[in-house]
């Protein structure tokens, strides 16, 4: 008979040895978990389900000048295991988000925050990130570039390494936090646009936003997604996002947080073997809204599967 | 909202393509009719939103329509296998703005939410004085009439091609139109509700359907916008008052 008060034992053990700390830009996170944007809301959802502080941290929903309701409905469509968004940035703007959602965050999460922010112009990024620099709660930016699901703007600053450059040294200008970098993935050589961002004063990179893509409804005809298009997300994506990480990993000398379809504590070990430093985990939240905190547990356990001590020295290989 | 496994009673087609599920959990904390579950089905990504027919402290009932892929591969299930469960979700309808002879309007697969509600509001009325409108397309479609009429509501079936026996031709809007009635509850398809909307004498509750990403709140994936501002129907829908909604 298995002896269920040992088992425990064993697993405060494991944890005790492990070390899952890793050092963002100067901020230690304590461990790589960190719930992507748009799938984790501002985290209040989250907090009523379980005490959302055994995150490392996370990216609170992308964030623009001006409030947006985002895109018609449907905005949601299933794929083979994944999905295709197309919110379109919904969200109440970026004094909104300072005057009513941080101080709710405040009460729920106690490390610092991750802002996401998005734009249409360069001015835009700037305003907004000038607004969100005085709010001490925030630990990092995480500028968006790379969103599929809008117009003039979003991901067309994020395929192109010139204006991928302009919107970094811009945005450099009116923050002196950790300032990453959200890339896309529907481009032809990402890493020419990491490189862009490196130049141009970025801390780090965040990889890979989703990729472009769309379904039809065989009834109809007609695409499932009202904007037609949309970005995929899921399992599906992991090794092209994993390829992506390892490719950018070994092109720049900055902190990566990877992401795309990681949907348990394997693939963040694997993650971190490609070459990033703190992982982002997105869609997973939407079908199983404990995952980061089921991972964070998981975590000890397969690292001594797999003898590992401490997170950080597994990053980019062994 | 919490997650578990629920394990399945039964699983039987009661009409055309419709799906009596009955599971059996810890269904405690489900409050309002119109609330409702979402289910994730071996081999589908997203979880499939299903609204609750009925529900005890340790049982519920649910009735789907076989729309997709998805509600094929759940109407397969057999009994005794278990479901990973979010429950519960929604708001669900309001029965304290009933008054004193509501009116339930049915269409379809959006049918089986108003069982619980009607079963609530026999509870603090009189059951004569709840009338029952259940809109279908054709007779093989119909299902919980019997269900209804032994809460001992008012109930009337009207099939648009008028080939249900004991029902009348036409629409529901036909039937209602010279009713009276203090407040009205309805779910079904989008065109019923455009119909309800320009008929209805009283103020009232309609319950929505979208595409869901998460079922929570947390993804935007079925925003809407209100007179009140915007919404998201998983959570803050999926029944919104009339007096809200934007057509």
């Amino acid at each position: 008979m298995v002896d269920a008060a040992n088992l425990l034992n064993k697993e405060n053990i494991i944890s005790k040895e492990k070390n899952l700390k890793v050092n963002l830009s100067g901020i230690v996170l304590d461990n790589p978990i960190i719930p992507a944007s748009g799938t984790f809301g501002y985290g209040y959802e989250f907090s009523e389900l379980y005490d959302i502080n055994c995150l490392g941290t996370f990216s609170f929903k992308g964030t623009t000048l001006e409030a947006r309701f985002g895109n018609p409905t449907p905005r949601i469509a299933e794929c083979s295991q994944g999905l295709i968004n197309a919110v379109g940035l919904q969200n109440p703007g970026v004094h909104t988000v300072i005057s009513e959602e941080l101080p709710k965050i405040r009460k729920v999460f106690k490390k610092p925050v991750m802002a996401n922010v998005s734009g249409f112009s360069v001015e835009d990024y700037v305003k907004t990130v000038e607004l969100l620099n005085k709010e001490s709660d925030i630990g990092w930016f995480e500028i968006n570039i790379s969103c599929p699901n809008v117009h003039g703007g979003g991901m067309a600053f994020g395929t192109c390494p010139k204006s991928a450059a302009l919107i970094t040294s811009s945005v450099r200008k009116a923050t002196n936090k950790p300032l990453y970098i959200k890339l896309s993935p529907n481009v032809t050589d990402i890493v020419e646009i990491a490189k862009a961002c490196e130049d141009s004063g970025a801390d780090g990179l965040s990889l890979i936003n989703t990729l472009l893509g769309m379904r039809i409804d065989l009834r109809t005809g007609k695409p499932v997604i009202a904007n037609t298009m949309g970005g995929f997300s899921g399992p599906a994506i992991f090794p092209v996002a994993l390829r992506m990480v390892y490719q950018v990993h070994k092109a720049v000398n900055i902190p990566i947080i990877g992401m795309g379809g990681v949907s348990k504590a394997e693939d963040v070990i694997e993650m971190m073997m490609a070459g990033a430093t703190a992982v982002e985990v997105g869609a997973a939240n939407l079908i199983d809204p404990y995952v980061c905190r089921d991972i964070v547990n998981d975590l000890p356990k397969v690292m001594d599967k797999y003898n590992i001590n401490n997170l950080e020295e597994i990053i980019g290989g062994r | 909202m919490r997650q578990l496994w629920f394990k399945i009673e039964e699983n039987t087609e009661i009409a055309k393509d419709t799906m009596k599920l009955i599971l059996s959990g810890d269904a405690t904390g489900v409050e309002r009719a119109g609330q409702f579950v979402n289910l994730k089905i071996e081999g589908f990504y997203l979880r499939r939103p299903i609204s609750i027919s009925d529900y005890s402290e340790n049982s519920l009932t649910l009735i789907y329509k076989i729309v997709g892929d998805g509600t094929l591969a759940l109407s397969k299930m057999q009994k005794g296998e278990k479901i990973d469960t979010l429950i519960p979700l929604g708001n669900g309808y309001n029965i304290d703005k009933a008054g004193d002879k509501p009116l339930l309007i049915g269409g379809g697969v959006g049918v089986p939410p108003l069982y619980n509600l009607a079963k609530k509001l026999v509870e603090k009325l009189d059951p004569k004085d709840i009338k029952v409108v259940l809109g279908f397309n054709d007779k093989l479609e119909v299902f919980y009439e019997e269900e209804f009429k032994a809460l001992g509501v008012d109930t009337k079936i009207v099939t648009v091609n008028g080939n249900y026996e004991g029902g009348s031709k036409g629409f529901v809007t036909d039937v209602i139109k010279d009713m009276e009635y203090s407040y009205f509850y309805t779910c079904g398809p989008m065109p019923m509700f455009k119909a309800i909307e320009k008929n209805a004498k009283t103020s009232g509750q309609y319950s929505f359907e979208e595409r869901m990403g998460c079922g929570f709140g947390a993804c935007m994936g079925c925003s809407c916008k209100t007179k009140y501002g915007n919404k998201r129907i998983c959570k803050d829908g999926p029944v919104l008052e009339r007096e809200e909604i934007i057509w």
